[in-house]
């Protein structure tokens, strides 16, 4: 069978196979649940209770009226004990509503309906919109506003995105090997929200099981599952869309603009769960791995589940723990507090032992290239690395820093081990808020 | 509970390091030098060891006065000194091949900041800067096994030369430049070894090739005598002072290649690698600049 695949990309270590085999297991919800109030790209929303209240499973607590905004619902039934800033994973901290487990699980979910393909368009939306689905891919751009392109936009295509290049996680694996024909569903609630023409599934090929998985169970409802070539980063959005259709996304651009939506596994598998089964977001499949956990697995969580109940669960850290990382290791976030809760894009928990996490000491770029060969946004990183280093905001712009994906690719070829995709970052960050300045 | 480990992702990296990198050149060019101790005999060991150690020690000289960190075990400095004592000839007096790697470290790379920052090929420089300082002994050649004062094949003209001796080497030129097939073994090993580029070797050779051919010249008589194959193989692929983009490495090897070919034909010199590499060298920042790859989505109409 002939792969499909984009020009760039990396092959790290997949180190998949600790968790591949690994049946979704259901993690005991906590004693208490931190659930933050933003967990997605987008405005944070507003808590709709207080310190004192009671709460159900299901329950909306947080709500927003911005155009990215995305409601929040309450994971367990309890008592709220605190709305309040807690440590997140992005380093910062965040209004988040605590609420104490009463271990009932008592529910407040939203309409089931026994035949969902039944719903129309506008449900749909709606009902996406209601359970607070974001995408659980690891952007977390809220999954409506993906459904809702402008009028005179028509797509053709959409794509569930089931390569799941970061290493170590399996959690999308899991899934289409475990729920294949509730993903399926999924997808197709979702193309008929968007009014795609086609499906099309595409899958790693380090993912057979999966892939027939999907196969099996899509050929009858005329979806194309499309084996992919296992490089990182074949599920970035862009990557995905120029290896399965062969068009490019326009620069600063979003995918509709090439008439194409993609969504993960994930994603699908929650509006399947929202529309049929009325359950809002909350909770997640989670994928705990790495050299420094004694047993790598994947979980069902409810979200708000501190990272520390789901190492304990998963036997605690092997000797001394070096990184703990919020997703996988190309693009997973460090974390220094294991407090951070489970949120609705956290797809895994990485942990690196000590030994496994030394310090790097850069040496000059010898202009090898690698980082050129590599990039599959087809930029000159170590061009731009220089150009930030020189606070050359300009020349960063003209060569094409606002047009990088941030997968780490350049940096992680570079032989030289010099952080170029942090440089390029903070760039990106310069640029975006020189034009705040502007126009304020 | 000891403290966790912060760092901006990705917190995974390939194995390949800047280092090992230099040591491939090093191991590659290690068939060419025993290859030219087969055939001059103790010259070689002479002249690559004392230009190696050299350059080695110049550059942690420059370090320590520059007052930046010693850097002598990232190999650069090793492979500088090898390849300039790989490119004089085997009766070039111990002292200038010792002042030959010290110019070649100091003008060539230190001078600009070192490793990485240096526009021009340091072994190149040091060559450029013996030929025309000593161009008499830089240009005193002799015969491989009994070392007969003697001229290059280049210098004479194709006549009398069997193609078998050019390909293995049995012939007088710079020691590492006569055999082609000690060059190809360690040229293979950089290729697969991911070190090596293929464009600028294949656009450099493939212009002489094709130039010689149509101007009525013997190109495989062009290819093997002289430092060409040397040349492309582990002069022109030096990553620093070469273009980073695909396109700008065919440009630059195609464009050594032109200037090859009009030095060796019309200039006054026999040999013209040294400067087709220098110059080209010269433009690789433009180049850099001409030849910026189109980025992903950049001219993609929105389609409605």
């Amino acid at each position: 069978m002939k792969k499909k695949s984009f020009r760039g990309g990396v092959h790290p270590e997949y180190a998949k196979d600790l968790t591949s085999e690994a049946p979704i297991k259901t993690l005991i919800p906590p004693t208490e649940v931190i659930i933050p109030l933003q967990q997605h790209m987008g405005a944070p929303a507003d808590p709709i209770v207080k310190k004192g209240d009671y709460v159900r499973m299901g329950q909306l607590i947080g709500e927003s009226n911005q155009v990215l905004g995305a409601k929040v619902h309450a994971s367990v039934s309890g008592e709220v004990m605190a709305v309040e800033l807690r440590p997140h994973l992005t380093g910062r901290s965040v209004r988040s509503v605590v609420i104490r487990n009463d271990g009932q699980d008592t529910p407040a979910f939203l309409e089931r309906n026994c035949d969902p393909i039944q719903l129309s368009r506008a449900a749909i939306r709606n009902r996406v919109a209601e359970a607070g689905i974001v995408g659980s891919g690891g952007a977390a751009f809220p999954t409506v506003i993906k459904l809702s392109p402008p009028d005179d936009i028509s797509i053709d295509y959409l794509i569930i995105n089931g390569s799941e290049c970061e290493p170590y996680l399996t959690a999308d694996d899991r899934m289409m090997v475990e729920y294949p024909e509730d993903v399926i569903l999924g997808a197709k609630l979702l193309a008929k929200a968007c009014d795609a023409e086609r499906i099309i599934i595409g899958v790693e090929e380090n993912k057979m099981q999966a892939f027939h998985s999907m196969h099996k169970h899509a050929s009858s409802h005329g979806i194309d599952v499309v084996l992919l070539d296992a490089k990182y980063p074949q599920g970035g959005e862009k990557q995905l869309i120029k290896a399965l259709i062969n068009r490019e996304v326009p620069s600063n651009g979003l995918p509709f603009q090439a008439g194409v939506i993609v969504h993960n596994v994930g994603t699908a598998l929650a509006v399947t769960q929202a529309c049929r089964d009325g359950m809002p977001f909350i909770r997640r499949v989670v994928t705990i791995s790495g050299a420094g956990v004694n047993d790598p697995s994947n979980y069902w969580v409810r979200l708000g589940t501190p990272f520390k109940e789901i190492i304990a669960t998963a036997g605690g850290f092997v000797g001394e723990p070096g990184k703990v990382l919020a997703g996988g290791p190309m693009m997973g976030l460090a974390q220094f507090d294991l407090d951070v809760p489970v949120i609705k894009g956290t797809s895994g928990i990485t942990v690196f032992r000590r030994e496994d996490s030394k310090p790097l000491d850069p040496m000059p770029c010898i202009k090898c290239a690698r980082c050129v060969d590599v990039c599959p946004a087809y930029l000159l990183p170590t061009r731009i690395e220089a150009y930030s280093m020189n606070a050359m905001w300009d020349e960063s712009v003209e060569y094409g820093a606002m047009d990088c994906i941030e997968c780490g690719c350049c940096t992680y070829i570079c032989p030289s081990k010099r952080f170029l995709l942090q440089w390029i970052r903070l760039a990106k960050n310069e640029i975006i808020s020189a034009k705040r300045r502007q126009t304020e | 509970m000891s403290q966790l480990i912060v760092s901006p992702s990705p917190h995974v990296r390939d194995e390949d390091t800047t280092q090992k990198i230099m040591f491939a050149v090093v191991i590659a060019l290690c068939p060419v030098w025993i290859g030219s101790i087969y055939f001059f005999g103790f010259d070689a060991i002479r002249l690559v060891l004392l230009a190696s150690l050299a350059a080695v020690a110049t550059e942690a000289v420059c370090q320590k006065m520059r007052g930046k960190p010693i850097t002598i075990w990232d190999g650069s400095a090793l492979v500088t000194g090898m390849l300039l004592g790989l490119n004089v000839p085997p009766t070039l007096p111990s002292w200038m091949i010792i002042l030959g790697s010290i110019v070649a470290i100091t003008i060539g790379k230190q001078v600009f900041g070192g490793l990485g920052y240096n526009p021009f090929n340091p072994a190149l420089v040091g060559r450029a800067f013996l030929v025309s300082s000593f161009t008499l002994p830089m240009t005193r050649w002799t015969t491989p096994f009994d070392g007969i004062t003697a001229a290059t094949p280049l210098a004479l003209g194709s006549l009398g030369v069997e193609y078998a001796d050019l390909f293995f080497g049995v012939i007088p030129g710079s020691l590492g430049e006569t055999s082609a097939f000690a060059i190809l073994i360690g040229g293979i090993y950089l290729f697969y070894r991911g070190v090596l580029d293929y464009r600028i070797p294949l656009g450099y050779l493939g212009t002489v090739l094709v130039l010689t051919t149509l101007l009525g010249q013997d190109p495989v008589f062009h290819l093997l005598a002289g430092s060409l194959l040397f040349g492309a193989v582990y002069m022109a692929t030096c990553m620093v002072t070469t273009p980073i983009t695909p396109r700008g490495r065919w440009i630059f090897g195609i464009g050594a290649g032109v200037i090859l070919v009009v030095i060796r034909l019309w200039g006054s010199l026999p040999e013209g690698v040294t400067y087709s590499i220098l110059l080209m060298n010269a433009l690789t920042p433009l180049i850099n600049r001409w030849t910026r790859p189109r980025i992903y989505g950049q001219g993609v109409k929105t389609s409605a």
